[in-house]
């Protein structure tokens, strides 16, 4: 039996009345990799943090290395070599490589002067230590996502941790790169350092842990040798239900059937090469790919946003020019975007305006809004999309994230679209309204002959809703599944050999 | 009984406005303690209605340039060079075509400002949603460029001898009451009509909130901006026409305290300078408050000097108090 | 290959560029004199700079040390004739602690109430020229009256010559006292810990604290070092010009911001640099003063400047826009 290295005893977390972790026991042991699975808003942010000193736990007692340690700090928690690899790595992206690689030592030795030498030095053993090979001088701003990651997990190795917390680090990654980064993690532990690997990605935990504990709202449902779980266990634990969704299923129509989107020849150098794409009323298709494939592009190109070099775009048999999102929405094209908070909300301003925003010239008369009937249409999106919320007027920076993705959906319905773009529809979203969410859509397929094209990193998102999927890599579509040949394992064994 | 509820619904959606007035009425209250015979004298009041136009509409001016998360800094030039374009027309019109100084002269050099204000807000919103230079160092740079204009055109002394009826626009009265107080109600009145209920309004607000979003949501994002710094350029040119008139001169250095005083006032009046939050009542509470405080503190013998400082350290505290409370909840 | 890639060699490029176009309009720009007072008109409006820098690099803005500015100096300047004190070095040594505490002042709400830098500069600045103004006094101290000592110390030349008819002219060796002040700004900002927090700070403000910065120590350091050099260059600039006047510096922030901004210093924080910063303090100088050289009349300054402004930063809006691409 291997020794612990730290262990959380009866740890609770309230903020301002709310119960964020109940009675949660978490004991990672010298030199293993475990994983800590969870829902967003499961208590997985809050319990990093408590490790980290961030926060302090209001019951229960944290033991490292045998030894309870009371009001542990950050810094504290930096001295008993527990390192955290946040999720944007918290990296200076002004500064170089280098700096941002001997910062932590020099802050810790108290240096007051810079040696720009034993910067370089210290950067230099850090990145052998880690095997990899990154310009020192380059400003860590130009370097591409997997670099900066492997900066950020050399830079907490240089402390002599004995504890990694890693925050979601596969989110931005390509496939080949999380072998690489598998590699390094496993490299990492044979030199008998353990990591804590937090993540909600099934496969990835499952591939890489050895020992896994799963919390939901707060509470620690299950824990035990990885071995021991497969993965509907890990989500029937980490949702509480048994979601048995039927997968929606189409038939692909005959020739015969005008396309609501048609797309010839779509080529924007770079980013994708001629792309074929027909979309169906009542279809909903899944586009899997890689970070990087070329597939954001496509679907902003689609949206107004990037103009193709060439090809052509129809909608409903009619040849449309995609000059301006306004042209887009004109021609009732609707998307929603990667990043709910940064694109899609405006999140100091009222549900109403936020589902209005789009349909404003259609609300007004020459220029005037008319109010009774904003007032009406924002009350029956809210009703039709069973947003929860008092009132219009709330602020929809104090919705869940799954009521504020249906404003965002909602937003869409006002503005007869044909087809509708969804790029990563659930992101943020607990498994419940997740369900909920997916059922809309179909909802909207079905009763508004819309056609969807959704792009997901969720295998299993895309598994069960699309009837068709089809897979892009590198810019190109390489392969289209249909009917029960679409598979969780099938989307991710392809995916898995892009490289 | 409507504009009751309106009332209690605009103070509890901003409480910020519910604070303003509370504030404004300790000011009042303090003010009366402190020197009742003087504070209170009809004069006094009728004094500030004159004199708080001007730097009302370089705040809204201001404020709407907030609402996208901009910055207008080039008010007070823009401001002083309608004064003085108008002026050099009038001094052209007269002496060297005999045209009388009447009222289509005036309205002429109404145009003319306005005009001014609308070209040179337009120069702003090209160098911000065009070029993509951030407000702050486009309107200082076109806030040079204006008042080097003044310059230019006045070599350094002021413009004077206005129309009669020009400076009536500064220092008339009408029923009663003051000119500039009535214009100031009417524009005011319009800009809470255009932010709260036209397209243009509910567009600058989202575009402030998150300008991003705004893209994907399919708003016409530069258009907007655009408008929005002609608008302020325009509330800036109305605010040199007003004061020129209530002077009766333009010079390219006049109204200089103006530009911070606009900026503090309408972060004080509620407006978030990060964007896409700001109302024209909170503005106007703001600055009829601060007005009070320095005729109240006139009335007292207080230098000017000493009342900018008394300024300085109210907007500060009023602001740091907020973002306490903010801060804690 | 990487130093044509650095913004300060653009901006020495675009510099020598106008220097040689404004010589060729007129050649006395080449005079030895003529550069000598560009070198001497660069100095106040450089240590002013050096502040602003050591605030923008931090992501903030300063607006209110020409208000410091002149606050360190007057009082300083009614000081010395109130204790009939006629030295330099303390006077110095108070304008400069002067300028820390009014500094102290803006760390202190930018640190505490997290408020924005431009209102709190703002507002400090409107409360220190109205308190000066109000209480301390608006007339100026002309040289009757100005200390001698610190005239005297300002006219110390480096180089001295006289022209072929006789007249005197020199380099005033307040451009060292400038020039050493670079030197450690440069220092402090490269070589130490706390410099390079404010580069940390101006990059990403959580992650600095995460790594362990002390966030509070770094602002209290960024404010009060740029309020020492204002109020340091303050008393300097009433020595250079034999007067000192409360009303001096309005509308200095404009010119000093306009130049940091020229230097490549990014106004979102994080990137500039002193030598870049002292280049663009040069440049708007140059333009400056050279308009007369150039027979423009001097009412067309501010139009010139203003046009500048505009153009150097559609400039680097461009530059930075085919970086994101």
């Amino acid at each position: 039996m291997s020794e612990a290295f730290i262990e959380l005893r009866h740890i609770g977390k309230q903020f301002l009345g709310l119960r964020a972790l109940d009675d949660v026991s978490l004991t990672i042991n010298k030199g293993e990799i475990h994983c800590l699975a969870g829902e967003n808003g499961s208590g997985k942010s809050t319990l990093i943090k408590i490790i980290s000193g961030v926060y302090q736990p209001t019951e229960g007692e944290i033991i490292i290395e045998g030894e309870k340690v009371e009001n542990l700090s950050p810094i504290e928690s930096v001295n008993r070599a527990i390192q955290v690899i946040y999720q944007d790595f918290s990296l200076f992206g002004n500064l170089t490589v280098a700096e941002n690689l001997a910062l932590n030592t020099e802050l810790r030795a108290k240096t007051k002067i810079v040696s720009w030498g034993r910067v370089k030095k210290l950067a230099r053993e850090a990145l052998d230590r880690l095997g990899v090979d990154i310009d020192l001088d380059a400003e860590v701003e130009s370097l591409p996502t997997s670099s900066k990651q492997l900066v950020a997990i050399a830079r907490a190795l240089m402390s002599d941790a004995k504890l990694i917390i890693m925050d979601e680090p596969t989110t931005a990654l390509t496939g080949k790169e999380v072998e690489t980064l598998f590699r390094i993690v496993r490299d990492i532990q044979s030199r008998g350092i353990a990591i804590l690997f937090v993540s909600h990605k099934m496969r990835e935990m499952l591939e890489i842990s050895e020992r896994l504990t799963v919390i939901r709202n707060g509470v620690k449902v299950a824990e035990g040798s990885t071995s021991d779980f497969d993965e509907a266990a890990v989500i029937r634990h980490m949702t509480g239900l048994d979601i048995e969704i039927e997968p929606f299923r189409k038939e692909k129509p005959g020739p015969d059937v005008m396309p609501r989107l048609d797309v010839q020849g779509l080529t924007l150098p770079g980013d994708y090469e001629n792309i074929n794409l027909q979309l169906y009323p009542g279809e909903i298709v899944g586009l899997s790919g890689l970070l990087g494939s070329g597939r954001t592009e496509l679907a902003l190109s689609l949206f107004g946003m990037l103009t193709p070099a060439s090809g052509s775009v129809k909608v409903d048999g009619k040849a449309i020019a995609l000059d301006s999102v306004q042209d887009a929405i004109a021609e009732g094209i609707a998307y929603v975007p990667e990043d709910r908070l940064s694109e899609g909300l405006f999140m100091t301003q009222s549900i109403k305006r936020n589902i209005i925003a789009t349909s404003l010239d259609n609300l007004a008369k020459g220029g005037i809004i008319d109010i009774p009937r904003v007032d009406r249409v924002a009350d029956e999106t809210i009703a039709s999309m069973q947003i929860a919320t008092p009132s219009a007027e709330k602020m929809v920076g104090e919705l869940s994230g799954g009521n504020a993705q249906r404003v965002v959906l909602g937003r869409w319905l006002l503005t007869d679209a044909k087809v509708l773009i969804l790029n990563g529809p659930t992101v943020g979203v607990d498994v419940g309204s997740k369900a909920e969410i997916h059922r809309k859509i179909r909802e909207l397929v079905e009763h508004h002959g819309l056609a969807v094209l959704m792009i997901s990193d969720d295998v299993l998102e895309v598994a069960q809703n699309c009837s068709r999927v089809i897979l892009m890599h590198r810019g190109r579509f390489v392969d289209e599944l249909e009917g029960d040949a679409i598979s969780e394992d099938v989307i991710s064994e392809q995916l898995k050999s892009f490289t | 009984m409507k504009f009751s509820l309106d009332f209690r619904n605009m103070v509890n959606r901003d409480n910020n406005i519910l604070q303003l007035i509370m504030m404004t009425v300790l000011i009042f209250i303090i003010m009366t303690a402190l020197s009742p015979d003087k504070f209170l004298r009809y004069y006094n009041f009728e004094s500030i209605t004159y004199l708080f136009p001007e730097l009302g509409l370089l705040s809204i001016a201001m404020m709407i340039a907030m609402l996208t998360g901009g910055i207008d800094l080039s008010v007070v030039g823009i401001a002083n060079l309608s004064g003085i374009l108008s002026g050099v027309m009038f001094h052209y019109l007269n002496r060297e075509l005999g045209m009388e100084q009447g009222v289509p002269m005036v309205l002429l050099g109404v145009c003319l400002s306005l005009g001014v204000g609308l070209i040179a807000g337009t120069i702003n919103g090209f160098l911000i949603t065009k070029l993509n230079i951030i407000p702050i160092l486009a309107t200082l740079g076109t806030g040079q460029v204006f008042i080097g204009l003044c310059l230019v055109l006045t070599g350094g002394p002021a413009i004077v001898g206005f129309p009669d009826a020009w400076a009536f626009l500064g220092n008339g009265k009408l029923f009663g009451i003051a000119v500039p107080f009535l214009l100031f109600l009417l524009v005011a009145g319009g800009i809470a009509f255009l932010l709260t209920r036209t397209t243009l309004g509910v567009n600058l607000m989202l575009i402030g909130s998150n300008p991003r979003a705004a893209i994907f949501a399919g708003l016409k994002k530069s258009r907007m901006v655009l408008y929005s710094y002609m608008l302020s350029g325009v509330l800036a040119s109305m605010a040199g026409i007003i004061l020129s008139g209530r002077t009766n001169a333009a010079k390219s250095d006049y109204g200089t305290s103006y530009l911070l005083q606009a900026v503090l006032i309408s972060v004080l009046g509620g407006t978030n300078p990060a964007g896409g939050k700001g109302t024209v009542a909170g503005v106007s509470i703001a600055v009829v408050a601060l007005m009070l405080l320095s005729s109240g503190f006139q009335i007292l013998r207080f230098s000017n000097h000493l009342i900018d400082f008394i300024w300085g350290a109210f907007l500060l505290l009023v602001i740091a108090i907020n973002a306490w409370k903010n801060r804690a909840r | 290959m990487k130093l044509f890639k650095r913004s300060e060699f653009v901006i020495a490029a675009i510099l020598l560029l106008a220097m040689v176009v404004i010589g060729l309009i007129n050649p006395a720009f080449w005079q030895l004199d003529n550069i000598f007072s560009l070198l001497r008109s660069n100095v106040i409006i450089g240590i002013m700079a050096l502040g602003v820098l050591i605030v923008m690099i931090s992501g903030g803005i300063d607006v209110s040390f020409p208000a410091f500015a002149v606050a360190a100096m007057y009082l300083t300047v009614k000081g010395m004739i109130y204790f009939g004190y006629d030295g330099v070095i303390v006077p110095f040594i108070a304008a400069t602690i002067m300028g820390m505490l009014f500094g102290c002042l803006n760390a202190f709400f930018v640190y505490k109430f997290r408020m924005i830098p431009l209102i709190v500069t703002l507002g400090t600045g409107s409360m220190v020229r109205g308190f000066l103004l109000g209480i301390v006094g608006t007339s100026m101290i002309n040289i009757n009256k100005m200390p001698d000592a610190l005239i005297d110390f300002a006219k110390t030349e480096v180089i001295s010559m006289d022209k072929a008819d006789g007249t005197h002219f020199g380099l005033t060796a307040m451009v060292l006292i400038y020039v050493g002040l670079a030197i450690l700004v440069h220092l402090v900002l490269r070589y130490t810990m706390i410099g390079r927090s404010v580069f940390a700070l101006g990059g990403d403000e959580e992650a600095a604290k995460r790594v362990g910065f002390d966030v509070r120590k770094t602002i209290f350091f960024i404010y009060c070092f740029a309020g020492m050099l204002a109020g340091f260059g303050g008393l300097l600039h009433s020595g250079m010009i034999w007067l000192a006047n409360p009303r001096d510096f309005v509308g200095l922030e404009l010119d000093v911001i306009a130049a940091v901004v020229l230097g490549g210093a990014s106004i979102f924080g994080g990137r500039g640099s002193v030598l870049g910063t002292m280049l663009g303090v040069f440049m708007l100088v140059m333009v400056k003063n050279s308009l007369i050289i150039m027979k423009v009349e001097t009412t067309w300054q501010r139009v010139v400047v203003g046009i500048v402004i505009v153009i150097a930063t559609a400039m680097t809006a461009w530059r930075d826009r085919k970086r994101n691409a």
